[in-house]
């Protein structure tokens, strides 16, 4: 586009528009560089901090390789191995694959879709805080030799009752810590998807990569606290004695198996998709051809996400599940292979389609293109129960995986590397290094995992320290070995390249590759604004398809150019069409998430010692300086209703209820948490079904009134909580408190009604597994109406604070949506204690 | 890999043809794949007009097509043998319970109208006979494979599992431990000997007899080692007044391969290695060193096990 000359008036506007964004969107320097809190910088921590657990991974991998290269080898003792591989799985799966899929949708995912930032960029820096933290906590464990050994999978009774120490509890509270802002990341990108796209970005113009992201966050959403109920079941049989997975006493291992797959599964495919996402971005820009079967890719990517579930049981072929059962989710498994089957074939179609795309990105695309067809084939083959049942647990299935995730998710990941690398970094990394690495890296690969394959037929399990002599394993072992390290090397080339300060320096060109997306838009990668202003789209690949589109967007001619009040400003729009609905004004740097992780931190890790005082102090000042954040952060009031926003619309500063990004974010994380108690309540049927000891046992439960009792005390305070809305409409402050405190009143009532019923129980919690679900399952209730109470008072004093009034009621309407959870859950779970054992 | 019994030879088959299918599965895809490839050297259209009917083939008949009526045969072929790899068998000519732990195996020959004949970490079968395993665990969920001979079947506590057995080619198989069980899992294996049915039933009733009288001097001395050093409060030898039961069965501990569930050949010298450190060759062993009683009475103790037969 040629820029006509523009009167000078006009450019000096031009510049003070974009004075006045530099400034809203300064990120600090100095020290309080680590108070930023804008997705750019914050995404970039994050994917080194990734990328720096990789390398740790890694690190184990090769130790692994070299304590295998020989039979009867001693480089690492028995222990040492144990610990080492389950460090291994863990760190690869919880500190690399998922957060780098989180860390790198945090950092491009606002720019792709043209949005300023993510909606709650504080969330993110706290999310990345944690991480640290815990990651940093879990890696600390290997080298003081205390790490967990009971696998990546931590099955019980060896996890619960043979491995004392504290390795267990470091990977079971660490990697809770872990799964909680996952969570909470996933829920900042659904909403970022939902409802911040521009105007006119309908949900059928989003770049492929929202779509897998958004898959893959709902995923997470559903599939870790799976994961999270069976870690709290866990934990309190270590800590507490509570007998869920001791057949003794009437506890079941296999619970902890349905609960790890119900997340193990999923989460295959939480890696697998967001990679897969971006190779959706690369091959059109690439190919130099808009993508082929858009819909069908959307189709597809949902389609696995819903088949992801419906697996599980594929990881339990051997535990002597029922024949019927072992059919059925062997012609699942398979299935899956068909929406798979569709995206690659939608990629070599736009392929087929395009220019002939030669490039370091290409290359690892086809090289992971190659090894995922092979895992996926060898997938196949595992999901046919009888041959599951000779390669279950052997070496074919080290093969297999690593195959399916190196080729499905690292190697997509390298070429992203490739391909990103001048937009985030401003240079571009050498071509020639590049292929060597590329060679090196494959080569490697398929070194080190295709033996493994034969390993495991020859009868070779895994998980195994070391192995006799004479089982004519040794020399393919070596071989893995030999593999294993010219993989490495590949990849220390392309770290040498990206980090010895000495290479030539290749600046980038804006839009190096000339893609049509709109991260690309980005002139300079030092810009923190995230964009210059938010378009309007109307295309699928608007720098290729809307005409001056670029000229307009630098010339700040679209919404938002300017930041008048100095503050940070984004646009809130529509789920389905894009239709502005808000300028919504997000808080800028701040100590308080990192402060609110260390504490929030320190609650998980003085409890994996058992300082239990420590942990509820901790846990407390997290409570507090979370209160703090939120009061200071998040709902204000703005100084005026409206505000334009340029080519002359004006729009709200402030929603509630449901418009409103904090209301949906609730109401995600909700989700998230009612999956987590689906997950208990499936371990009572569970039981309850299959377990004779639970159904004799529970002819000793809590009876009916107290839990009755206590389920309408609760109900009360929600339904009072409903009515503090009309409340704040229409009255005093003193009457809203009023409500409130009644409310308050009564949900503390019915807590105490649950606790009687459980004081009143005959038997205590750590003699049966009924009496401890039971427990858990009205605690967790409890639990839930204290943090409810907290809640209520917070808007009380919001109320009395002058903070809140009947148009700027956010706080309150967030509050009731929780209650409502709160309350939906009280009335099931009173169904279930006190209702199962009138049935029985 | 070979397989040597009628379960291992189901799957070995489906293996096979699976193979075949992947491989050519595999040509063809990077045979697309390159032809994909070949692109055009002219950008294509950044409009959209590349989409031909080249592509929609290959979506639907790649994507859609191919992989349901090939999974659909495969689902076809591979599932019927489900129910034989799994069911119990209605008429088993032999019965053996294995119980797990850490990290041993303790196996039992069910005997018609006796008490079953116990035995430790090794399994002898009769070729061409139909065999039951009842599985069960002690503590952890351990898993039985003997890979030559069939699939793997987890032992989880709580919970019997069973499998079926019918080996076709007299050998000697290794089996291990499949599942991570803890510190030894890599130690946790044992020898099933596939034997014809006749030396089979010779070798059982050898199992069920009490242990024989010895009679060297020097085992004699061992016998009196192994009774002041308590070694019978966890090992039992039938017959003696050792009737331990936290230990593997020592009764015809000398006519054994292996020691220490497949972690030393069962030869004296490394039977006194054995009893001298027995966590040395295998980490977490849970019997105790004897390396105190010193290398003439560990020498001593070992010739009255090698004589118990």
């Amino acid at each position: 586009m040629s820029t006509p000359a523009m009167p000078l008036a006009d450019e000096e506007r031009r510049d003070a528009q974009e004075q006045r964004l530099l400034t809203a969107w300064r990120i600090p320097t100095g020290w309080r560089y680590w108070s930023a809190v804008n997705n750019t910088v914050v995404g970039l921590w994050y994917v080194n901090a990734s990328l720096i657990f990789f390398v740790f991974g890694g690190v184990l991998a090769l130790l692994m390789r070299l304590q295998l290269a020989t039979a009867d080898n001693t480089l690492l003792s028995a222990d040492t191995y144990n610990q080492v591989f389950t460090v291994h799985g863990s760190v690869m799966m919880f500190l690399f694959a998922v957060p780098i899929f989180e860390a790198v949708s945090i950092l491009m995912m606002p720019q792709m879709i043209g949005a300023r930032e993510l909606p709650f960029p504080r969330l993110s820096a706290f999310g990345f805080w944690a991480f640290v933290i815990g990651g940093v906590f879990l890696c600390w464990s290997l080298l003081v030799d205390a790490a967990p050994k009971g696998g990546w999978f931590m099955y019980p009774p060896l996890t619960s009752g043979y491995q004392p120490g504290i390795g267990a509890d470091i990977w079971l509270l660490g990697f809770s810590f872990i799964e909680v802002v996952a969570i909470a990341a996933a829920v900042e990108l659904i909403v970022g998807i939902l409802r911040c796209r521009p105007p006119g970005m309908r949900l059928n113009l989003m770049p492929l990569y929202a779509w897998y992201v958004l898959v893959a966050a709902f995923m997470v959403l559903f599939a870790f606290p799976a994961l999270i109920a069976g870690t709290i079941l866990l934990e309190l049989e270590r800590a507490f004695g509570w007998p869920f997975f001791d057949a003794a006493f009437g506890g079941d291992p296999l619970l902890w198996q349905h609960l790890f797959w119900l997340f193990g599964h999923p989460e295959v495919y939480i890696i697998f998709l967001p990679s897969v996402a971006l190779v959706a971005m690369m091959v059109p820009t690439l190919a130099r051809q808009p993508i082929i079967g858009y819909s069908w890719i959307v189709l597809a990517a949902v389609g696995t996400g819903f088949l992801g579930f419906g697996l599980w049981v594929h990881h339990m072929f051997t535990t002597g599940l029922p024949g019927i059962t072992l059919a059925i989710f062997s012609a699942a498994s398979a299935a899956v292979a068909i929406p798979t089957g569709v995206q690659l074939f939608c990629f070599l179609a736009t392929l087929l389609a395009g220019r002939r795309a030669r490039s370091v990105p290409m290359l690892y695309m086809i090289g992971g293109l190659g090894s995922f067809v092979i895992g996926g084939l060898t997938g196949v083959m595992v999901a046919m129960a009888p041959f599951n049942l000779q390669a279950h647990d052997s070496f074919f299935i080290v093969a297999h995986l690593h195959t399916v995730l190196i080729g499905g998710a690292v190697f997509p990941l390298l070429a992203a590397l490739y391909y990103y690398y001048p937009l985030v970094r401003g240079r571009l990394l050498s071509e020639r290094v590049g292929r060597w690495a590329f060679w090196l890296v494959f080569a490697g690969f398929n070194l080190t995992f295709m033996p493994m394959h034969v390993l495991g037929l020859l009868g070779m399990p895994r998980r195994i320290f070391t192995y006799p002599g004479g089982l004519g394993w040794e020399t393919l072992n070596q071989v893995a070995t030999a593999g294993s390290f010219v993989l490495a090397l590949g990849l220390v080339l392309v770290a040498w390249d990206m980090l010895w300060p000495w290479r030539p320096v290749r600046r980038a060109t804006r839009n190096t590759w000339d893609a049509g997306t709109l991260e690309w838009l980005q002139k300079d990668p030092d810009l923190p604004w995230g964009v210059r202003t938010v378009p309007i789209i109307s295309t699928r690949y608007p720098l290729w398809q809307q005409p001056g589109f670029i000229a307009d967007y630098d010339h700040g001619r679209f919404y938002l150019p300017d930041a008048a009040e100095g503050r940070r400003e984004m646009l809130v729009t529509s789920t389905v069409d894009a239709v502005p609905l808000q300028c919504m004004r997000i808080p800028g740097p701040t100590f308080i998430t990192l402060i609110a992780a260390v504490f929030v931190g320190g609650f998980f890790i003085a409890a994996t010692f058992q300082w239990y005082v420590t942990s509820i102090i901790s846990s407390l000042l997290g409570l507090a300086t979370i209160l703090v954040w939120l009061w200071t952060g998040t709902g204000e009031i703005p100084e005026k209703d409206e505000k334009d926003v340029g080519l002359g619309l004006t729009l709200p500063l402030y929603t509630s209820g449901r418009e409103s990004p904090g209301w949906w974010a609730m109401f995600i994380t909700m989700l998230g948490d009612f999956s987590a108690f689906v997950s208990l309540i499936f371990g009572y049927v569970f039981y309850w079904t299959l377990n004779d000891r639970f159904l004799a046992a529970s002819a000793s439960g809590p009876g009916v009134f107290w839990p009755v009792a206590g389920a309408m005390l609760i109900v009360g305070a929600w339904l009072l909580t409903a009515l503090a809305r009309p409340v704040l409409a229409s009255t005093s402050a003193a009457l809203f408190t009023f409500t409130l405190a009644l409310a308050g009143t009564l949900g503390l009532l019915g807590m105490g009604a649950l606790a009687t019923a459980l004081w009143d129980m005959p038997m205590a919690p750590d003699t049966s597994a009924y009496a401890a679900t039971v427990w858990l399952l009205l605690i967790w209730i409890i639990a839930h109406v204290a943090l409810g109470l907290v809640m209520l008072g917070y808007c009380a004093a919001r109320r009395l604070a002058g903070r809140m009034t009947a148009r700027y009621d956010m706080d309150l309407r967030n509050t009731l949506l929780y209650w409502h959870f709160a309350g939906v859950m009280t009335l099931i779970t009173i169904g279930v204690v006190a209702g199962f054992p009138l049935l029985r | 890999m070979v397989p040597a019994g009628v379960e291992a030879a189901i799957i070995y088959q489906l293996f096979v043809w699976m193979t075949i299918g992947a491989t050519v599965i595999l040509v063809l895809m990077a045979a697309v794949t390159a032809w994909c490839m070949r692109g055009r050297e002219q950008p294509g259209g950044a409009d959209g007009s590349g989409r031909s009917r080249a592509s929609t083939v290959l979506i639907l008949g790649g994507g859609i097509a191919l992989p349901v009526v090939v999974l659909s045969a495969l689902l076809a072929v591979a599932l019927p043998s489900v129910p034989a790899l799994t069911a119990p068998l209605a008429d088993p000519a032999v019965q053996v319970q294995i119980e797990a732990e850490q990290w041993w195996w303790r196996v039992r020959y069910i005997a018609p109208n006796a008490e079953p004949i116990e035995l430790a970490n090794e399994l002898r079968l009769p070729r061409g006979e139909r065999v039951q395993l009842w599985l069960s665990s002690r503590d952890v969920i351990h898993s039985f494979w003997i890979p030559s001979l069939a699939g793997k079947m987890d032992m989880v506590p709580g919970r019997g599992t069973h499998l079926a057995l019918q080996a076709t080619e007299t050998g000697v198989f290794r089996g291990v431990c499949a599942e991570y069980c803890g510190a030894a899992h890599a130690r946790m294996a044992f020898v099933a000997e596939v034997v014809e049915p006749d030396d089979f039933r010779d070798w059982l009733a050898a199992q069920a007899r009490p242990a024989a009288a010895v009679a060297a001097p020097e085992a004699l001395r061992g016998h009196e080692v192994f009774r002041q050093s308590g070694c019978g409060g966890c090992h039992a030898v039938r017959g003696t007044e050792a009737r331990g039961t936290i230990g593997p069965d020592l009764t015809h501990v000398g006519s054994r391969a292996q020691l220490g569930a497949g972690t030393l050949a069962n030869q004296r010298p490394r039977m006194v290695a054995w009893l001298a450190d027995p966590a040395r060759h295998k980490p977490s062993a849970r019997m105790p060193p004897f390396h105190g009683l010193g290398e003439e009475r560990l020498a001593q103790l070992s010739a009255y096990l090698d004589a118990l037969r």
